[in-house]
This record gives structure tokens, sequence and C-alpha cells, in this order.
């Protein structure tokens, strides 16, 4: 099978990066298995010394680690979040989350270029979370963005593609890895964006609040694997009105 | 005093090193930032905390 994500020159058979915030760190393990993800998320906060677990502990080994520059709410910021989590020795990815409004937490897509520009241009692998929008798609691939993270809805709020039609203007004009973050609530929505050519989902709320962890990791995996095949195959056509049978219109019972 | 992550300590004169162990964290699993300079690992044993020093000392969690 030849059909691969690639990420600044790193290529993944899977198309679900998961995320590993607000759920048990015993869980993620068996979420990363059954979710079949090749790349998880991370946020990097102040140590204490009374938490004796470590997340890194906890992620299979081979996992690509993608630490966020959350709590940023500039450019300054979220190049300084991002240079001490690559200190941490993890690699050179980074997704670069930029937000400074306490309601919807939109990014900030004026700093998020300003910071993509920079983090590129020091070898970091940047996947830019993004409110989607034709122009600043177009400025952070010349900026230096690995991929574009569209957010389908606001994040956190498991509410599904309530920017369908944004995000497809860019899964059609821009020429980088289209990556649907935030918002995605059910596996019908990711498999939805996936059939629309959207190259890979994020998810972490949908997974983190879902009655079993694990189970709905693997089920956001059928769900990416069927969108990717459907996109893949090219979907059926649309009739604009009216109707066309799939059985036989002849030999019909007591005809001539 | 040494302000590490927004706390005052007495560590002036410890190495970050000896810092980080005597308050128990785990070196290998947290990077720490001094004056705004990140240390690299393999040079926390030789940066020496001086008084009006801060530090910050982060790890990675679970995150989105």
């Amino acid at each position: 099978m030849a059909d691969k994500l690639i990420l600044g020159g790193h290529e993944f058979q899977s198309r679900f990066i998961l995320g590993s915030g607000k759920y048990n760190l015993r869980l993620i393990k068996a979420a990363v298995e059954q979710g079949g993800a090749q790349i998880i998320t991370l946020a990097l906060r102040r140590a204490n010394t009374q938490e004796k677990e470590n997340i890194l502990d906890f992620i299979p080994k081979g996992v690509t680690l993608l630490p966020n520059t959350s709590g940023a709410r500039n450019a300054e910021e979220a190049v300084r979040i991002a240079r001490l989590a690559r200190a941490m020795g993890c690699g050179d990815f980074v997704k670069v989350e930029i937000m400074h409004d306490a309601k919807y937490l939109f990014p900030d897509n004026y700093e998020t270029i300003k910071a993509t520009e920079v983090l590129a241009g020091e070898g970091f692998i940047v996947l830019p979370y993004m409110n989607p929008d034709l122009n600043v798609a177009r400025d952070l691939q010349n900026a230096g963005a690995a991929a574009v993270m569209p957010l389908a809805a606001p994040i956190g709020s498991n509410k599904g593609l309530a920017t369908k039609e944004m995000i497809q203007i860019l899964i059609d004009e821009i020429d980088l890895p289209i990556i649907v973050d935030a918002g995605i609530g059910k596996p019908s929505q990711a498999c939805e964006a996936m059939e629309m050519g959207a190259d890979a989902i994020m998810a972490n709320t949908a997974i983190a609040t879902a009655g079993d962890v694990p189970a709905m990791a693997e089920a956001f995996r059928l769900a990416i694997e069927a969108g990717r095949k459907a996109y893949l195959t090219g979907m059926g056509r649309v009739l604009a009105r009216g109707g066309s049978a799939s059985d036989p219109l002849t030999g019909f019972l007591g005809g001539n | 005093m040494v302000t590490i992550n927004g706390k005052q300590e007495q560590a002036a004169g410890m190495s970050i090193l000896a810092y980080l162990q005597s308050a128990g964290y785990s070196p290998d699993k947290v990077v720490v930032e001094r004056n705004l300079e990140i240390i690299p690992r393999d040079r926390l044993g030789a940066v020496v905390l001086e008084d009006g020093d801060s530090v910050e000392v982060l790890r990675f969690v679970g995150g989105g």
C-alpha cells in the first residue's frame, strides 16, 4: 500500500493523530494501539515533584510526539514553548496553537503565521492549528508549514464539521496535507472529512470523553480508514433530482 | 533567593542538576529555562543558580 501521509519528510501509514489530554495516562497505550495512531500530541507545563508518573513512560515506543504550544497567547510565546519542547529531545515536530480568546478558544491566525515562519526557519516541522481561511493557509504555506490544521468547530466542543465549506476549499486549493483538528466529535464526522479529501484527523476530546476511550479510538481508526478509502475510490454521483433504479427495468413478472 | 516555577527557593549556589535532584524532579524528564535561556540537559550540572535567577522547570503532560 503506497498511500502514506507525509509530514516534513516523515512517512506515516496512519491518518489519525491522537490527543492525550483529559484522560487517564494508563489508557494512552491502549488508545494508541486500538486507534493505530502513529502521532500523539502533548502539552508542556510546569513540572512538580508531587506527580511521580510521567506521560512519556506511557507512550509506546515508535510513536511520533507532536508537542503543542498551548498556553501561548502570541507568536513570541509559541516560539518559546516550541524551543523548550524541542529541548526535551523528542524530535522536531510542533503543533503551533496560539489563542487568547477564552470563550471560543479560536486560534489567532496572524500570530500563528508569524510563529510558523520563525519555527520553520529553525528547522521545526510546523503543523499550525488555524481558523480555516484560504489566504491564511497560503500564508502558512509560504511561511514553511508542513501541513495546516483547520478547526472543524470550537476546540473541545464535539460539534463536528461546522466549517465544512471552508475546509473543502483548503483541501481543493492548498498543496499541503490538511489535518482537520478540533471539534470532531464522532467517527462519522471524521469519516466525512476524510471522504472530502482531508489528509488526516486529529481528535482528543471525542475520545477522552467517550465511555470507553480505547474502543472509541478504534472506532475513529475505522471511520478514518473508511473515509480515506471512499475518497481514493471516487465517490458515486449524486442526482440533481429524481431517482435511478438499481434493478433491471425489464423482465417483470406478468410482462409481455 | 531563586524563583523556580513562580516560587521563592533557597537554591542559590547549587547547580541546576543538584537542585532538581534535591527537590525530587527527574532531570531526564524535564526541560529547564533559566532567565529565558534554555539550559541543555547535558549542562544542568555545570550551570550554577544565582541569587535573583528566574527558572522554569517544565514537563510534558497530556494535551491536544
